[in-house]
C-alpha cells in the first residue's frame, strides 16, 4: 500500500460531463405551449370583457364589499380563536363534564357544513320573534307555585340583533371555533410535559403556567394552521350569500353580473380580489410565524444580533 | 426541614413507595442512591407534591405536604394552597425543562414577578446575581438551545434559586449531561452546599459528590430504605447485600 503513504497532492478538480436532462426541456416546451394557449384565451375570448369587468370591479358597493368580507374574515377569527382556546383548555381539564361538553360542541359544528349553518342561522327569526334576558324558566316556574312570575329585563326584537351580519358572524365564528379548538389542543399536547412541571414546581397557578409558559410555545404549532384557517375563512366569507348578508364582496360582485348580463367578467373579478387578499394574508403568515419560533431553531435574540452587529461593526475598523 | 413518615404511593396497582420514612435536618445536603425503579425520583416529588402520596405523612418546614390535618382528618389542599408551599422548595430536572422560548434572563425572572410580585428592576437585579452565582451571567440574553446542557441545567438552578427557596431538589441533575459537563453542575451544587448551607436533597448516580458534599446518603431498591447513614461509611462499607451488590455494579 504505498500510494497511501504518498505525499498528498492537491488532487485535480472534476471536469466530467455533466448528467443531460431531456426530460425538463420537454416540460419547458409543453409548458410554454399551454401557457401561450391560456393567455391567447385571455385576451381574444371575448367573453372575459377586460374593459367591462375593471370599470365595474372598483365601484363603491363592490369596495365596500371587500371591507366587508375582510371585517367578516377578522371578526369571525378573532370570535374563533378565543372560542377555540377556551375549548381546548376545557377539552383538557381533568373534569369529565366540562371535557366532554368541549367534545360535544366540536363533533356538532364540525359535523354541519359551513352553508348549512348559515342558511340556519339567516333563518334564527323563525325559532324567536324576540330574546330576551332573564332568569331561565321563569314562567314555568311561576306557573309551579302559583304566582305570574316574569324576571325578564331586557327585550330585543330579532330582526335587530339577528340581522344578516350578526346571524352571518355567528355561523362563521361558532363553526370556526370548533376546528379552532382542535388546532390549539394539538398545540397545548405537543409541549412537553416537563414544562408544565418546572412552572408548577416554581409555584405557579395553572392558569398563570397555560398563560406564561405552555400557550406560547404551543403558538409555534398553531399559527401555521391558524393562517390556513385564516385564508380558508376569507373565502368561506363568499358563502354568506346563503344567509343573506347583502353588502359583501360576492354578492354585489354577482349581483352586478347578473344585473347587466356579464356574469363571467364579474367571476374573474371576484378570482382576482380573492387572490389580492389572500396573497396579503400570506405575507402577514410569513411574519407571525417568525415571531412565534423565538427560541428554537438557530435564531438570535434581539441582544445577541444586535452584540453581534456591534462586534462586526467594530471588527470593520 | 423535610419528615417522612410511612410514605407509600402506587402507581395504579403497582406500589413504587412503601413506606418510606426519614427526617432530613436545615442546612443537611441528603443523597438518594439506588437502581432505577427504585421509587427515588418518585419519592423527590412527593415531597414538592408534583406526586400524590397514598399514604403516611410528609412534611416540609413543618407543614403537611398537599393536605391540611383538622383533628384526625385530612383535607386536601386547593391548587393555590399547594402552588403557595412549592415556592418555597427549588426543584432541578433532569432534562432542565428550561422555558425554550425565554432567554436565561427571562427564565430566572419568570416566578419572581410573575408569582411573587417582584417589581421587574428588582427581579432582573437578583436574576444577574443568581446568574452570576452559577457562573453564566454573559450567558443572560442567550436562549436555552444555544446553551450547552451544562449551562442549561445551570440556568435551571439559577431559576429555582431565584424564589430563595428553604429547600432545594435535585432530580438526576447530572444524569442527561455529556461527561465532560457533569463537572460544572456539580461544582455549583457543591458551592450551593458548602457556602450558602443550602438544605439539599439530592437523587444522584454521582458517589463521589454523595462521598464529597453529602450529610447523609439514602439507598433505596424496590420502594424501600435498604440502608442509610454517613456517605463514607455506606460507600465503603454497606451492610445490607444489596446495597453490595449495587455499589459493587456501579463503584
Amino acid at each position: 500500500m504505498a500510494t497511501t503513504t504518498r505525499p498528498a497532492a492537491p488532487p485535480e478538480s472534476i471536469e466530467a460531463v455533466p448528467v443531460r436532462h431531456p426530460g425538463r426541456w420537454i416540460a419547458v416546451v409543453v409548458i410554454a405551449i399551454a401557457a401561450a394557449m391560456f393567455v391567447n384565451m385571455l385576451l381574444t375570448n371575448p367573453a372575459f370583457n377586460w374593459s367591462f369587468m375593471v370599470d365595474n370591479m372598483f365601484l363603491p358597493n363592490v369596495l365596500a364589499g371587500v371591507r366587508t368580507t375582510l371585517v367578516m374574515t377578522v371578526l369571525s377569527m378573532v370570535i374563533g380563536v378565543i372560542i377555540g382556546i377556551v375549548l381546548a383548555v376545557m377539552r383538557l381539564s381533568p373534569n369529565p363534564i366540562v371535557s366532554t361538553t368541549a367534545w360535544v360542541y366540536v363533533w356538532f359544528f364540525r359535523a354541519i357544513p359551513r352553508i348549512v349553518l348559515l342558511f340556519l342561522f339567516g333563518n334564527l327569526g323563525i325559532l324567536y320573534q324576540r330574546y330576551e334576558l332573564g332568569v331561565p324558566f321563569d314562567t314555568q316556574i311561576g306557573n309551579l307555585i302559583g304566582i305570574d312570575l316574569n324576571t325578564r329585563f331586557l327585550g330585543l326584537d330579532a330582526r335587530t340583533i339577528v340581522t344578516g351580519f350578526m346571524a352571518g358572524l355567528l355561523g362563521l365564528a361558532l363553526s370556526e371555533g370548533a376546528y379552532m379548538a382542535e388546532i390549539v389542543r394539538a398545540g397545548i399536547q405537543s409541549v412537553d410535559p416537563g414544562q408544565g412541571e418546572a412552572a408548577s414546581a416554581l409555584g405557579m397557578s395553572r392558569a398563570l403556567t397555560m398563560r406564561r409558559i405552555v400557550l406560547p410555545q404551543a403558538m409555534r404549532v398553531i399559527v401555521p394552521p391558524t393562517g390556513n384557517e385564516t385564508i380558508a375563512m376569507l373565502k368561506d366569507t363568499s358563502l354568506l350569500l346563503a344567509v343573506p348578508v347583502t353588502n359583501e364582496l360576492f354578492f354585489q360582485l354577482q349581483g352586478i353580473g347578473s344585473r347587466t348580463f356579464q356574469v363571467f367578467p364579474m367571476l374573474v373579478a371576484a378570482c382576482l380580489w380573492y387572490l389580492a387578499m389572500t396573497s396579503v394574508l400570506m405575507v402577514g403568515q410569513y411574519f407571525l410565524e417568525r415571531r412565534y419560533s423565538r427560541g428554537f431553531g438557530a435564531r438570535l435574540s434581539k441582544e445577541q444580533r444586535a452584540l453581534q452587529e456591534a462586534q462586526a461593526a467594530g471588527g470593520a475598523h | 426541614m423535610v419528615k417522612s413518615e410511612g410514605v407509600r404511593k402506587s402507581f395504579g396497582h403497582t406500589e413504587v413507595l412503601k413506606g418510606i420514612n426519614l427526617v432530613v435536618m436545615p442546612r443537611e445536603v441528603m443523597c438518594i442512591i439506588g437502581p432505577s425503579g427504585s421509587g427515588k425520583s418518585t419519592f423527590l416529588r412527593c415531597i414538592n407534591h408534583l406526586e400524590k402520596i397514598n399514604g403516611g405523612r410528609l412534611w416540609v418546614d413543618g407543614e403537611l405536604v398537599g393536605y391540611r390535618q383538622k383533628g384526625d382528618k385530612l383535607y386536601e389542599l386547593k391548587d393555590k394552597e399547594v402552588a403557595a408551599h412549592r415556592r418555597d422548595i427549588g426543584m432541578v430536572f433532569q432534562r432542565f425543562n428550561l422555558f425554550p422560548h425565554l432567554t436565561a434572563m427571562e427564565n430566572v425572572m419568570e416566578a419572581p414577578v410573575k408569582v411573587k410580585g417582584e417589581s421587574k428592576a428588582n427581579a432582573r437585579r437578583a436574576a444577574e446575581e443568581t446568574l452570576e452565582q452559577v457562573g453564566l451571567s454573559d450567558k443572560s440574553h442567550a436562549f436555552p438551545n444555544a446553551l450547552s446542557g451544562g449551562q442549561q441545567q445551570r440556568v435551571a438552578i439559577a431559576r429555582a434559586l431565584a424564589m430563595r427557596p428553604k429547600l432545594m431538589l435535585f432530580d438526576e441533575p447530572t444524569s442527561a449531561l455529556d461527561p465532560e459537563l457533569v463537572g460544572e453542575v456539580l461544582d455549583v451544587m457543591r458551592r450551593l452546599a458548602l457556602e450558602i448551607g443550602m438544605t439539599m436533597v439530592v437523587v444522584t448516580h454521582e458517589m463521589g459528590f454523595a462521598r464529597e458534599v453529602g450529610d447523609t446518603l439514602v439507598f433505596m431498591d424496590g420502594g424501600v430504605i435498604v440502608e442509610a447513614g454517613d456517605p463514607k461509611q455506606v460507600l465503603t462499607s454497606p451492610q445490607h447485600e444489596r446495597t453490595q451488590a449495587f455499589l459493587s455494579k456501579v463503584l
